[in-house]
């Protein structure tokens, strides 16, 4: 089995959109957050793979063409910035200040929560990345020579646990301008977030891509000034 | 041919962000780099924007799903890390929490305090909105 799909171009390439088609169905007919189309097409896949015994290298052979758009997909986030330029030079200050607040608090609750458990620095360095997207985060990581492996998970769940909480935090925290909505979304969920974000509507989807970027630039310089704290 | 010459600049353009990330000692991806250039050229009005806008809004609208064979990816590293997971698990839904909260609170309150100072007439509901602010 595993040899005929590694062969296959289109194996891991069409499995992940049915899923995601299907998963997609199941969320127009019972509109809840819990049903997060991208959580439960990565579940569905993971248990579909393991159940078959297939390797994710294989899945991924073909998988990884779907992956290649991401970055176009991502430089194309320029476009609702730009079409929201108006909304950004108006609140510029709000921006810049409420986006370095969130990184600050970011880093203080990671240090927080590692001094109170106990972790290991190793650990403690792996993590302090976890909020931005995830090249940077690996990038910052490495610089502070932490586990890759361990960045790529937690930023992977922040991703998915961000974009499906987004819209119920935002209601009980009475986060109702659509500008903060994503800069909240962008701030902590990464790219993830922001793609939940552009479902809000062009305003939250900017806001986000705006998010993503400031919060990217300004990890990379704070991080390594908290990693030394543990 | 439009759509050629979109993907096209948009292709154009994450090449030079991957060239970009090759070239600067930066943690920065090519992808930040590349949505930089957009930008810069969308503001400067080198591209406009109905030269990008049909492909990047398919790119954009398909741009979850790019997130799957990363996402899964998962299950190669959680062998690695099993001991940890529930730490790993924990502070990262708390901080992403905490960031959420913090950050949306900030810009509203931010955003808020500026569009009321302006206007006079608006002064009651402002020092309502602001108290509610102050309160959470």
């Amino acid at each position: 089995m595993n040899e005929f799909l590694a062969q296959s171009t289109y194996f891991g390439f069409f499995l992940s959109i049915l899923v995601y088609w299907f998963c997609s169905l199941v969320q127009k007919k019972l509109p809840y957050a819990i049903f997060n189309p991208l959580l439960w097409t990565v579940v569905m896949i993971v248990v579909i793979l393991s159940v078959l015994h297939i390797d994710y290298e294989v899945y991924n052979s073909s998988a990884k063409y779907i992956t290649y758009l991401l970055t176009p997909a991502t430089v194309c986030l320029a476009i609702p910035m730009y079409k929201q330029i108006q909304v950004l030079k108006d609140n510029a200050f709000a921006l810049i200040v409420s986006i370095l607040c969130g990184c600050l608090a970011c880093a203080l609750s990671i240090f927080a929560m590692c001094w109170c458990f106990g972790l290991e620095t190793e650990l403690y360095h792996s993590l302090q990345s976890k909020s931005v997207t995830t090249a940077i985060a690996i990038g910052i990581t490495g610089e502070l020579e932490g586990s890759q492996s361990i960045t790529i998970l937690a930023v992977m769940i922040t991703g998915l646990f961000g974009a499906i909480v987004a819209r119920f935090v935002c209601r009980i925290f009475k986060i109702t301008n659509p500008v903060a909505v994503g800069l909240a979304c962008g701030n902590s969920a990464h790219a993830i977030g922001t793609s939940t974000a552009l479902t809000f509507g062009e305003v939250q989807g900017a806001m986000s891509s705006l998010a993503v970027v400031v919060a990217g630039v300004i990890t990379v310089v704070v991080a390594p000034l908290f990693a030394g704290l543990l | 041919m439009k759509y050629v010459y979109q993907f096209m600049i948009i292709a154009g353009i994450s090449f030079l962000g991957e060239l970009l990330n090759q070239l600067l000692p930066l943690p920065v991806p090519g992808s930040v780099y590349g949505l930089l250039i957009l930008f810069f050229c969308l503001l400067t009005k080198i591209i406009r924007l109905d030269q990008v806008e049909d492909v990047g809004g398919w790119l954009l609208s398909i741009m979850p799903i790019c997130f799957i064979a990363v996402s899964a990816s998962m299950m190669t590293v959680l062998k690695d890390v099993l001991g940890s997971l529930v730490q790993i698990f924990v502070i990262a839904v708390v901080s992403t929490l905490v960031v959420m909260v913090v950050t949306g609170k900030m810009a509203q309150f931010l955003m808020e305090r500026k569009k009321d100072r302006p206007s006079e007439t608006k002064q009651s509901a402002a020092k309502t909105r602001e108290s509610e602010a102050d309160y959470e």
